[in-house]
């Protein structure tokens, strides 16, 4: 009996699961800056895994006979080459690619803590959750950039560090927004159900709450990687994150921004590359957002 | 009123002793740290330390000396500069800075509000879809990436400002860092005051006003702003933070003698007293600007009832 029921409403929500997100998809793909974003994204990411592949340099061996050439296609230098020679396409590539990588892994990290303290804090309620938004709203009041910076001046310049400095500080909002999901999902039949027929809080919690908190999510990580994107090409900006020879596109603008007034094509790629990449994931994060939740569009 | 401002400040604690503590501790944890004493330090550093911490102490009375040195707006002396403490390097960079970001916020409040408004009394009009593609841009290109743009634009290719310095804060020095530091702001500000506008041109008492023939102008700026303002209002904390944290590399790009540039020449040459004393300094100044910006909130909102509330 239990068993049935729990079927039934299992199947009606995801019947429900699938017109909306048909519906969703039209409308997003009625969207044209989104759609736009999405396969000069595509293309991007496919650039930064194959592209480097293609090319006949490697980033990290000097060309004596061109150095901090101009864009120019013999050699390959699509892109022209640095102040000591190293191929600037390969490079560009690379450090978007390291940007992206660090983008997505800072993101997940900060799901993995945001989602686990919104759906905990949704699904308790009462106390638990005053005193667990309490001190959301306290850490957001902090400046956090300042202790990511700290963090890298005591602790060394190390990737993972990176990744958990970020990520740390951008699970906040996700939090926010998964308990919020979570305060209306509790009340609803399919937990009750779940309760009467014995499942324990952890079991409601993992099985019923966080998979239907996966629609929001996906909107809020493409929100969250393009400032995830932001935060670690500030760093590398300030020469607190990536270190050489490693690249990636904040080190790399900001090595174009020594050199800009001689050669200026060492600043305008990484420049294009990372601004084309926020603006993307942007764009597709505001229309995602547009489905998801049409009060909040502007 | 009073009770909530009371209620308010004493709510600040809590996030201030966070601040405190976690930079704090922080210094003491630090492997390769200041008091591994593989560092060599020049020989008057290292005692004025050892007399500042108090190493002879237990480690919470250590502690207690620190905040109660803190009170005293006494961070202990810099590490990089021989002669001085850090105090007296806050005292010198923090009112270029707060010069170069109190003007960003201008800058951002008028232009973004004015977009804005435009954009939402125009909705779906070719202005609209301008200014809010501009906008868009705007929040996806950096600071650090529009601010060398700007100098090889600006500065470079055509020499109208220069490229760098500040010169005391003249006019000319202080264009390009202002609006590199306060773009991605305007921004924002723009497409939360077209979207609280359009909210507010849909109400009744505007369509009312319309109705009964007022100028256009007098409607905007006398009856729909005000409300239109309380979202920007509640934005100007995120605001503030983001112009703090932009000026620390507006003024390593710009070469600006601030607080933000000591901040990473300090970071960058493990200067660690100085580094913990502009966090500290940077992050009690945040928390306290963000709670002026809740009860000038409070005062703008009739819809708040002050008092009657808790904290929030």
């Amino acid at each position: 009996m239990v068993c049935l029921i729990r079927k039934s409403v299992w199947e009606r929500k995801v019947v429900i699961n699938a017109m909306l997100l048909k519906q969703g998809r039209a409308q997003f793909a009625a969207n044209r800056a989104a759609r736009t974003s999405v396969i000069v994204l595509l293309v991007i990411i496919l650039l930064a895994i194959f592209g480097p592949w293609f090319s006949p340099n490697n980033g990290e061996d000097i060309d004596y006979d061109y150095i901090a050439a101009a864009p120019t296609l013999e050699q390959g230098h699509l892109f022209g080459t640095d102040s000591i020679g190293r191929d600037l396409f390969v490079r560009t590539l690379q450090g978007t690619r390291m940007s992206l990588f660090i983008g997505i892994v800072a993101t997940l990290v900060s799901l993995l803590i945001g989602i686990n303290y919104g759906a905990i804090a949704g699904y308790f309620g009462g106390r638990v959750d005053a005193v667990m938004m309490r001190i959301v709203d306290i850490l957001y009041a902090m400046p956090f950039m300042f202790f990511v910076i700290l963090l890298m001046v005591f602790f060394g310049r190390n990737l993972i560090l990176i990744f958990v400095a970020i990520g740390a500080i951008n699970w906040l909002d996700i939090a926010r927004i998964v308990r919020g999901q979570t305060l209306s999902l509790r009340s609803r039949e399919f937990v009750d159900s779940a309760r009467v027929s014995g499942a324990s809080h952890w079991q409601i919690i993992r099985r019923h709450i966080i998979p239907n908190l996966m629609g929001v999510v996906i909107v809020y990580v493409t929100l969250t990687i393009p400032q995830v994107i932001l935060v670690e090409s500030f760093l590398s900006f300030l020469g607190l994150g990536i270190q050489e020879p490693q690249a990636s596109l904040g080190s790399l603008v900001s090595e174009g921004a020594q050199e800009m007034e001689t050669y200026p094509w060492v600043l305008i790629f990484p420049a294009l590359f990372l601004s084309i990449l926020l603006f993307g994931f942007n764009l597709i994060g505001d229309g995602l957002r547009d489905v998801w939740d049409p009060k909040q569009r502007r | 009123m009073l009770v909530y401002i009371l209620k308010r400040l004493l709510g600040i604690i809590p996030t201030l002793l966070i601040i405190i503590t976690i930079s704090y501790f922080l210094i003491r944890m630090a492997p390769g740290g200041p008091f591994d004493l593989d560092q060599t330090l020049p020989p008057e550093i290292q005692a004025s330390l050892e007399a500042k911490y108090h190493f002879d102490k237990p480690l919470p009375v250590q502690f207690g000396y620190y905040i109660a040195d803190l009170m005293r707006g006494d961070f202990g002396p810099s590490f990089q500069y021989n002669n001085y403490s850090v105090t007296e390097l806050i005292m010198q960079g923090f009112p270029i800075s707060l010069q170069l970001g109190l003007s960003a916020i201008l800058l951002a409040l008028i232009i973004g509000c004015g977009a804005g408004m435009v954009a939402a009394y125009r909705q779906n009009s070719r202005y609209d879809y301008i200014l809010m593609s501009i906008a868009m841009l705007g929040i996806s290109i950096p600071n650090f990436v529009m601010a060398p743009i700007l100098i090889l634009l600006l500065a470079v290719l055509l020499p109208v400002f220069p490229a760098g310095g500040w010169d005391d804060g003249s006019l000319m020095n202080q264009v390009l860092p202002v609006v590199a530091l306060a773009l991605p702001q305007i921004a924002y500000i723009a497409r939360i005051t077209r979207g609280s506008m359009l909210d507010v041109l849909r109400t009744g008492y505007i369509r009312t006003a319309f109705s009964k023939g007022l100028p256009t102008h007098i409607i905007l700026l006398r009856h729909a702003l005000k409300p239109a303002l309380l979202p920007v209002v509640s934005y100007l904390g995120p605001a503030i933070a983001g112009i703090i944290t932009g000026s620390v590399v507006i003024e390593q790009i710009f070469g600006i003698p601030g607080l933000g540039r000591y901040f990473v020449q300090g970071a960058l040459n493990r200067d660690y007293t100085l580094v913990m004393g502009v966090v500290v300094f940077y992050g009690v100044l945040i928390v306290l600007l963000n709670l002026l910006v809740d009860l000038v909130y409070g005062l703008l909102d009739p819809q708040i009832r002050l008092g009657a509330q808790s904290s929030d």
